[in-house]
């Protein structure tokens, strides 16, 4: 799960990290106010938005009074934000996050992630902050410091000490910044982070280190135990089909082809999409209908599928494990009753009741003429291609 | 011979009793043939399971009193990395964690804790479908009829992979060219998880039965590179492949923790490419790794 900058910076100055004085605001009054209120003689207004592209797009600004403020706000809430993470039809803009702007001696990144390589939580720093991480990973290694934490005991205070100085830090501020270091660190695993990262982390040319903007990921089977992060859920970014889909325990995501697909595991659902595009089509989306589908999560299913109009066919690949291949059948009827398939649906079904689900569909044919039953998963995706061209 | 479960292997269910899977899997298990000895279920200890298997408080009374050697996790994702840590103090040897949604910090405690049990024990999982030796023992969800039992004028095939479905598919297929399988082991889709490729790799490399292997991927992560260059150097039996994901859009989550890609690292192409390299001969449709196999060892 995702949170906006403005929540990260809270949740990271609660957990003792130097950030500049900022204001969240809804209005281009409270806008000025803010600003005045900050008391800085610059300051830097934020469109706060997941997509990414804001500074192209006009939706980060800095301004030197009130008035400027005022203005850049109600651009930014009366105009939708395009940039190439938006799509043509942008995003609305309901938070505006006012920070005091500083003098910047220098811009650092600190971070953690999960490393799958080592099976722990790795630290990642350089002294080339402000820039994508990922960039200098990939262009410049040796400006990448990594350490790997002890699964169990953390970032312990030798680390943070010994990178501090790489970082070229030295005397107090090295101290300043091992502390960011150890707060980010045990930050990171109290709230099950999937990433926190400051960047960039500025030295200011009178010698203050403060996190500027920061990123802050949650793992999702984790939230249980957070019902404060839960309560920070801003679904007002996600398209309105994923938001159901989930409500419904799918695993959804929206693409931009027309045949829908319908399948039971990831991997399944990922090769499933992979074998339409061999044979010619385009998936209109990923749906993992997950193991333990019951009827009414699979009637939903179909109705999220046939809710998106681009879609002129669906494949139905099941392979029964937990999930029971009868039960996606009787699923399948339903909602054919309830929607009506008027585009064509080619199903495949093999694996833990497969037999009963057969006797089902065959009995249903008559009453759902556009239902093709396939043999295996090159026959499917032939049928449900040449079925849509 | 087959690797890490055969019909000697006496299995556990952790959460025997529980609806999450737990007591479906348990018949499904003892159905097939696995030999199901009991399971645990804190706070129902003494009593027996649908299946008139005995049920205990604590994996440790289990192991004393069934010798159970092996066990099928359905423990909800909240308690599930303890039960995983719970079954190695007991003495079980083999932990299959098929439980989906478990804290990844969690996992990362109960594998470092794994550790001290060095190679005296294996897990499996999490979020797998676990591991079935053909006709021996089952232990996990998959369905048992679309394996073949390894018997005389088959040849064997071991399979291992990241997913679970799209393992089942393999083994059809595999089962239609008239093949058997020796073993195949779902190592599932998590981050941080227990046997990876290069483990299983090591062991079909190194059991009779198996005469070839097919290996599943998808997108996200380097463990398909990494056991590329590990079959390069290591394996001499032919080796076949399939990574789901190749059309799937950069950025996006699907479903599997694992598989996301970011920053060009854990592409189909950078694992499709280290696996030919590796003379690994690359399926490029999931429906015909079948056919792979056939081309890759002439049958």
């Amino acid at each position: 799960m995702k949170i906006h900058e403005y929540q990260a910076r809270d949740l990271l100055a609660k957990a003792g990290i130097p950030v500049p004085a900022a204001r969240v605001v809804d209005s281009a009054d409270q806008a000025a106010k803010a600003f005045e209120e900050n008391g800085f003689p610059v300051q830097v207004v934020k469109a706060q938005v997941f997509a990414g592209g804001r500074g192209k797009a006009g939706f980060v600004k800095l301004v030197k009074s009130a008035a400027e403020a005022r203005a850049a706000a109600d651009f930014m809430l009366t105009n939708r934000m395009i940039s190439v993470q938006t799509g043509p039809e942008g995003i609305a803009v309901k938070k505006i996050l006012i920070a005091g702007a500083v003098d910047i001696a220098h811009e650092y990144y600190l971070g953690f992630v999960l490393d799958r390589d080592r099976s722990t939580v790795s630290m990642i720093a350089s002294a080339e902050g402000g820039v994508e991480i990922e960039t200098v990973a990939h262009q410049r290694p040796a400006a990448i410091i990594k350490q790997p934490l002890h699964p169990a005991l953390g970032m312990q205070g030798f680390q943070a000490r010994s990178t501090a100085l790489a970082l070229g830090f030295s005397g107090k501020q090295a101290n300043v910044v091992a502390d960011i270091l150890l707060k980010l660190s045990r930050f990171f695993i109290e709230y099950d982070c999937s990433i926190a990262e400051i960047n960039p982390l500025v030295l200011t040319k009178d010698g203050k280190i403060l996190a500027i903007d920061a990123k802050v990921n949650f793992d999702d089977n984790a939230l249980f135990r957070h019902p404060d992060v839960l309560a920070l859920k801003d679904d007002s970014e996600t398209d309105e089909l994923e938001i159901r889909a989930a409500a419904a325990n799918l695993n959804y995501i929206k693409l931009d082809g027309d045949i829908a697909c319908l399948v039971n595991g990831a991997g399944l659902a990922m090769a499933t999409m992979d074998v339409i595009q061999l044979h010619g089509g385009k998936p209109a989306n990923f749906l993992d209908v997950g193991g333990g589908v019951k009827a009414e999560g699979a009637i939903e299913a179909f109705r999220i599928i046939l809710s998106d109009k681009k879609v002129r066919g669906i494949l139905v690949n099941i392979f029964g494990g937990i999930a029971r291949c009868d039960l996606i059948a009787e699923a399948l009827i339903q909602a054919g009753r309830e929607v009506g398939f008027k585009v064509p649906v080619v199903v495949r079904l093999e694996g833990t009741n497969v037999e009963l689900a057969r006797e089902i569909l065959a009995a249903a044919q008559p009453e759902l003429p556009t239902l093709q039953v396939a043999g295996d998963l090159n026959d499917a995706a032939k049928k449900i291609v040449s079925a849509t061209r | 011979m087959s690797i890490l479960v055969n019909k000697n292997t006496r299995v556990i269910c952790q959460g025997i009793t529980g609806s999450g899977g737990g007591a479906f899997h348990t018949k499904g298990c003892l159905d097939y043939g696995t030999k199901m000895v009991g399971g645990t279920s804190p706070g129902k200890g003494g009593t027996k399971d649908a299946n008139g298997l005995p049920v205990f408080d604590t994996v440790d009374q289990a192991v004393r009193a069934t010798g159970a050697d092996a066990t099928m996790i359905f423990v909800p994702p909240p308690f599930a990395a303890d039960a995983i840590c719970e079954a190695a103090a007991a003495g079980i040897k083999l932990i299959v964690a098929i439980t989906e949604g478990i804290p990844v910090l969690d996992m990362v405690k109960a594998k470092k804790y794994l550790a001290d049990f060095g190679d005296s024990v294996r897990l499996v999982g999490p979020n797998c479908p676990g591991v079935i030796t053909p006709g021996e023992c089952k232990i996990g969800i998959m369905p048992g009829y679309i394996h073949t039992p390894a018997q005389k004028g088959k040849r064997s095939v071991g399979i291992v992979s990241r997913s679970g479905t799209l393992t089942y598919e393999a083994v059809w297929q595999t089962s239609e060219l008239g093949w058997s399988q020796s073993t195949c082991v779902g190592i599932g889709g998590d981050p941080v998880k227990g046997m990876d490729f290069i483990d299983v790799l090591a062991m079909f490399q190194a059991d009779p039965l198996t005469d070839a292997i097919v290996m599943i991927g998808e997108i996200g992560g380097a463990a398909e590179e990494a056991a590329a260059a590990y079959v390069k150097k290591n394996v001499t039996k032919p080796v076949v492949g399939f990574i789901a994901g190749r059309t799937a859009p950069p950025g996006k989550r699907m479903g599997h923790a694992g598989a996301i890609i970011s920053g060009g690292e854990g592409t189909a192409e950078t694992k499709i490419s280290a696996m030919r390299d590796a003379g690994i001969r690359v399926a490029d449709s999931p429906a015909d790794i079948g056919k792979a196999l056939r081309e890759a060892t002439g049958g």
